[in-house]
């Protein structure tokens, strides 16, 4: 196996472009490394990231918010102005592993690890993220719900690295927030999860909503059916019942020793219901 | 020892004498023996649950660069027969043939062949290389389906045991046990109330951090030395000697450090392997299980289902229980059916009682001991049951346990009277604690239980040998998982009259000293606790004859008082005490080295008990369990390091909230255990438990000089359904099994 540490965006490209066998970019490595060991899989190449200067900080533009693919997720909890703006998206990811795992892991990793269950993806597609995606033809940037297609497999092609995720400058009267589920308190994998952000109009009536929810399919799972339940309203009990019964419809989850598919669809939308009562409050709704 | 008594060293707190090592990284332990020229050892698991083996081929292994040796259930001896020591059930054949399946595997995990190479890879890839022709059988996997007359069966051979008249068709039912007394269908006549339930528990593993290790090397003359990690050096080097037809004198056993065993590493898996594979190699052999092979192939303890009827009048006073049981035994015979039937009723004067118990082999891993062995279980359905005839009889839970509590006199239900014994203590202790006199706060649910354990004496040797500057050091065989180093030197210190940090206490190996069980039953600080006693006595007795000596007195005429020898009152002689460094500094010219030395089969090892309090919140609509606070309330006759009776209190309270909240074997149709690691096999984490609360009760062990009880296994017993008492009182519902799992409260909850 070849380990390689490039300090360039395009050595990176260059180097998982040409590779010969499997190829693996390594961010945080707590994926990776624990698929290597417990013999899931064998690279061939290992292409670090971490040695790329500006992969490793998070730029606040007049735009928003630029986090780079080796930004770890406690870097994120200890940026004051990425929490303020889109606490949901920081506290999904201040929820991955444990401390020790949040001060290696970044959300890039979690999202291209593609697991159905990952943290920080829910929330940030309801955040509307974007990727910057680099490759041998170039950049490209993508809505960040395009990236993931299916258990383990993303649309990322060969010789593409992720090198950032960008958050716009949230809009006034903005809230977003993220909760899953799991039987302990950490250190579990989401038997299922809800990340909801929304913003207000006037008087306090939602104007507009993305609720997703997270290991109740193959990928996350967008309900514009339960955004569309909330919106034009003050989040009333009545709204919010019909967004737990779209969430409840939108749920296609497998039976395992995590959860049962009656668990996993009844929680999501009880999830789904409580985020979207923080969003709101988040948001300055009353 | 009735009246309060005031020591010096024992209750105190110091730092324990093997912490630094441990957390410099210095301790050795089961993994950390490294020789020149070793090999690493891996074993081939079965991929099937239930197999006949038909045969297998190793020359493809043995013939791969860097493989130095492979082995099969061929390359053994035929396996001999005998009683296993310790707490674990069972017979030594059948851990032969556990170690390594002979004709038939019998759960996904046993262990087929084994092989020595180089390199841990190029033993992996030697495993891929041996052929195994498997016949394929209907794996059992439910204990009452088990029971079944049409039932597929593990063994041929099996015969149940305990059965009035001698069985005549082979069965999955190992043996049955049945204690009784008085007339329960009377008892049920006089009851104002009676309740029934069956309860179930899954199978649960002990989950000590440390995997079993082990490294071996055999020399040119057959004598072999072993270092690994174990709960009992003695009994292992006992075991391995009938598996693998060596003389006792011929093992050499080291008990390393130990990461936990709860009882899970009283028996051997890798030992005899190591050995084989040394033997086989001419080199030594180092044999890691990874922690999904732990899960796999080493003993949990048994999955349960308990029925239970239980009546009381309306005054509480119990007139009756009857109870059905069945344990999985895994593959082999020895659940804990015993002291799952003997604990059942024991904290209670009951005059008509029955109980029922069957040990059923299942295609699971054969069950070790774990933590008052059996026991949990049976008690979880009778302190629901107890809960429920409380809420019967709108009566306290306390007081209903306070008008029945067992007490000194008491016929325990498994025969003997009690001596002294704390329950009506611990119970009057927990009436008055905030944890129950608190409002119960908004949402959550208080449930109280009852624990219990026997605890064990048995056999420990212990040398007490005093160095020529005084100073002290205790030789041992019991290895020590909870501190007891240094409660031993707390024990010593008391007794010689020294200060603490004057003695230290080691933990020999099979050859260095004399002969202890298992460090099991809870009686290392009983039972080796009263060897270093004894030995330390030995020494004040000598010392006495070498002052007599050196002042030219009679014995009797000299005392030993506060770590010297003094003259008795009264005696004619003009000298100066002799202090226990004077005596050593002059011991050449008195009769030599100072030397100590007992050994004992220890008696009357003393029942603790126990009370746990705890409030436990629910999340309504997503079946979530908060544990809000927890007390451990137990008898500790008399704590000799406080610490680290709170220690065992804490940790009993941690992995019992695991067991009835989360923690379960979670089997597929064919027998594949689907969360083998730490990830899904979800004990709890630091930050899902507040800090345990914890009491000590002293009700001091009238056979123990300093009144001690054994206290490392009761402190799992209760946990339980004092989980499972809050949660109903939470939600209204009772939910009969474990885990109290989400999934199962949200659906307990929506009826
Ligand atoms: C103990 C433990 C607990 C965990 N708990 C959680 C949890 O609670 N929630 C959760 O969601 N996850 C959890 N995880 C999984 C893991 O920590 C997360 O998915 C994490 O975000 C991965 O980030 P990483 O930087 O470590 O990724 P890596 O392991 O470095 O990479 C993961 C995958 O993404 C690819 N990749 C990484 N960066 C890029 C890039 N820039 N471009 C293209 N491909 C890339 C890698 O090649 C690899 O396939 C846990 C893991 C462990 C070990």
């Amino acid at each position: 196996m070849r380990y390689e540490a490039p300090s360039t965006t395009k050595e990176a490209v260059n180097l998982l472009a040409k590779a010969k066998g499997a190829a693996y970019v390594l961010a945080g490595g707590t994926d990776l490394l624990v698929r290597m060991k417990s013999d899931l899989i064998e690279p061939d190449l290992i292409v670090d990231i971490k040695r790329i200067k500006g992969m490793c900080e998070i730029k606040k533009t007049e735009s928003g918010f630029t986090i780079g693919a080796c930004v770890s997720a406690a870097q994120m909890g200890e940026h004051s102005g990425l929490k303020k703006a889109w606490p949901g998206v920081v506290e999904a990811a201040n929820l991955i592993g444990s401390d020790q795992i949040q001060g290696r892991c970044t959300v890039v990793g979690n999202l291209c690890n593609a697991s159905p269950a990952a943290d920080s993806v829910p929330a940030m597609i309801a955040a509307g993220a974007k990727v910057v995606i680099a490759g041998p033809n170039g950049k490209r940037t993508v809505s960040i719900d395009k990236v993931v297609t299916g258990p383990g497999k993303t649309s990322l092609k060969k010789g593409e690295v992720v090198e950032a995720i960008t958050l716009a400058k949230p809009e006034p009267k903005t809230g977003d927030a993220y909760l899953r589920f799991i039987p302990r308190t950490e250190m579990d994998i989401a038997v299922c999860s809800a990340g909801v952000s929304m913003t207000l109009g006037a008087k306090g009536v939602v104007k507009k909503a993305c609720v997703v929810l997270g290991a109740v399919g193959p990928t996350a799972v967008i309900v514009p059916a339960a955004a569309k339940a909330i919106i034009g309203t003050k989040l009333d009990d009545a709204a919010l019942a019909k967004l737990t019964a779209a969430c409840e419809k939108a749920c296609a989850p497998i039976d395992d020793k995590r959860g049962t598919i009656e668990f996993r669809t009844e929680v999501a939308g009880v999830l789904a219901r409580r985020a979207a009562k923080i969003a709101y409050d988040r948001a300055g709704g009353k | 020892m009735a009246e309060a008594v005031s020591y010096k060293s024992i209750g105190t707190r110091p730092i324990r004498p093997d912490g630094v090592d441990k957390v410099t990284g210095r301790a050795q332990f089961g993994a950390d023996q490294n020789l020149p020229n070793m090999l690493y050892g891996r074993v081939l698991r079965s991929p099937h649950a239930h197999a006949v083996i038909k045969s297998v081929d190793v020359s493809a292994a043995l013939a791969l660069e860097g493989v130095y040796a492979a082995i099969s259930g061929a390359d053994f001896p035929g396996p001999k027969g005998g009683a296993l020591g310790g707490e674990g059930g069972g017979d030594v054949s059948d851990v032969a043939k556990n170690v390594m399946a002979r004709d038939k595997a019998l759960y996904h995990g046993h262990a087929v062949a084994a092989v020595a190479a180089r390199s841990q890879k190029i033993a992996e890839d030697a495993l891929a290389l041996i052929k195994v022709e498997y016949q394929v059988l209907t794996p059992v996997l439910d204990v009452i389906a088990a029971m079944n007359e049409g039932s597929p069966l593990l063994n041929e051979k099996n015969f149940t045991k305990g059965l009035p008249e001698k069985a005549t068709q082979p069965s999955n039912v190992a043996s049955v046990m049945k204690l009784a007394r008085g007339n329960v269908d009377e008892g049920f006549e006089q009851a104002d109330v009676i309740v029934e339930g069956e309860y179930t528990i899954p199978m649960a593993h002990q989950g000590y951090i440390e995997p079993h290790a082990c490294t071996a090397t055999v020399n040119e003359e057959g004598k072999a030395t072993v270092w690994c990690s174990t709960q009992g050096h003695f009994e292992f080097r006992a075991m391995t000697s009938k598996i693998l037809d060596m003389k006792v004198s011929d093992l050499k056993f080291i008990a390393t450090e130990i990461g936990g065993g709860f009882g899970g590493k009283t028996v051997v898996y890798l030992e005899p392997l190591a050995i084989m594979l040394s033997k086989a190699s001419g080199r030594p052999v180092k044999m890691m299980m990874t922690r999904e092979e732990v899960f796999r192939a080493t003993g949990p303890t048994s999955g349960t289902v308990c029925r239970v009827k239980v009546g009381a009048k309306k005054d509480g006073t119990l007139t009756a229980a009857k109870t059905w049981m069945a344990y999985e035994a895994g593959a082999f015979a020895g659940g804990p059916i015993g002291p799952g039937a003997m604990s059942i009723y024991a904290p209670y004067r009951l005059e008509n009682f029955h109980v029922e118990a069957y040990d059923v082999l299942v295609n699971k891993p054969k069950v070790a001991a774990y933590r008052a062995p059996g026991a949990p279980q049976s008690m979880h359905a009778m302190e629901c049951a107890m809960d429920e005839i409380a809420r019967k009889l709108n009566m306290d839970p306390i007081d209903l346990r306070l008008k029945n509590a067992a007490t000194e006199g008491t016929q325990a239900p498994y025969g003997p009277k009690f001596p002294a014994i704390g329950l009506i203590e611990c119970l009057e202790a927990a009436k008055v604690h905030p944890n129950y006199t608190s409002p119960v706060p908004a949402g959550a649910g208080r449930g109280v239980a009852v624990g219990f354990w026997f605890n064990v004496g048995m056999q420990s040797s212990a040398e007490v040998r005093i160095n020529e500057d005084g100073t002290v050091t205790v030789m041992e065989g019991s290895p020590d998982i909870g501190g007891s180093r240094a409660s031993m030197c707390l024990m010593a210190a008391e007794t010689l009259g020294v200060e603490y940090q004057e003695v230290k206490a080691y933990v020999g190996d099979t050859e260095s000293t004399g002969f202890c069980n298992v460090t099991g039953g809870s009686r290392t600080t009983f039972a080796t606790g009263m060897a270093v006693v004894q030995a330390c006595e030995d020494i004040i007795a000598q010392c006495k004859s070498r002052a007599a000596a050196t002042w030219g007195v009679d014995e009797d005429q000299v005392e030993w008082e506060d770590g010297q020898a003094i003259p008795a009152p009264g005696t004619n002689a003009d000298v100066k005490p002799l202090s226990l460094a004077d005596i050593a500094g002059n011991a050449a010219k008195t009769g030599g080295p100072l030397l100590g030395r007992a050994s004992l089969n220890a008696q009357g090892p003393g029942a603790s008990f126990a009370v746990n309090l705890t409030d436990l919140a629910v999340d309504r609509e997503t079946g979530k369990v908060d544990v809000l606070s927890f007390t451990a309330i137990q008898d500790a006759g008399t704590a000799i390091h406080p610490a680290y009776v709170e220690g065992q209190l804490q940790g009993g309270a941690a992995q019992g909230l695991g067991w009835a909240l989360n923690e379960e074997y979670i089997y597929d149709a064919n027998g594949v255990m689907q969360n083998a690691g730490f990830l899904d096999y979800r004990v709890p984490v630091a930050s899902d438990l507040p800090m345990i609360d914890t009491q000590i009760i002293e009700v001091p062990n009238p056979s123990h000089p300093y009144g001690v009880r054994g206290v490392g296994e009761t402190p799992i017993v209760a946990p339980l359904a004092a989980a499972a008492n809050a949660i109903r009182d939470a939600i209204g519902v009772r939910v009969y099994d474990l885990p109290l799992s989400p999934p199962r409260i949200l659906k307990a909850l929506e009826g």
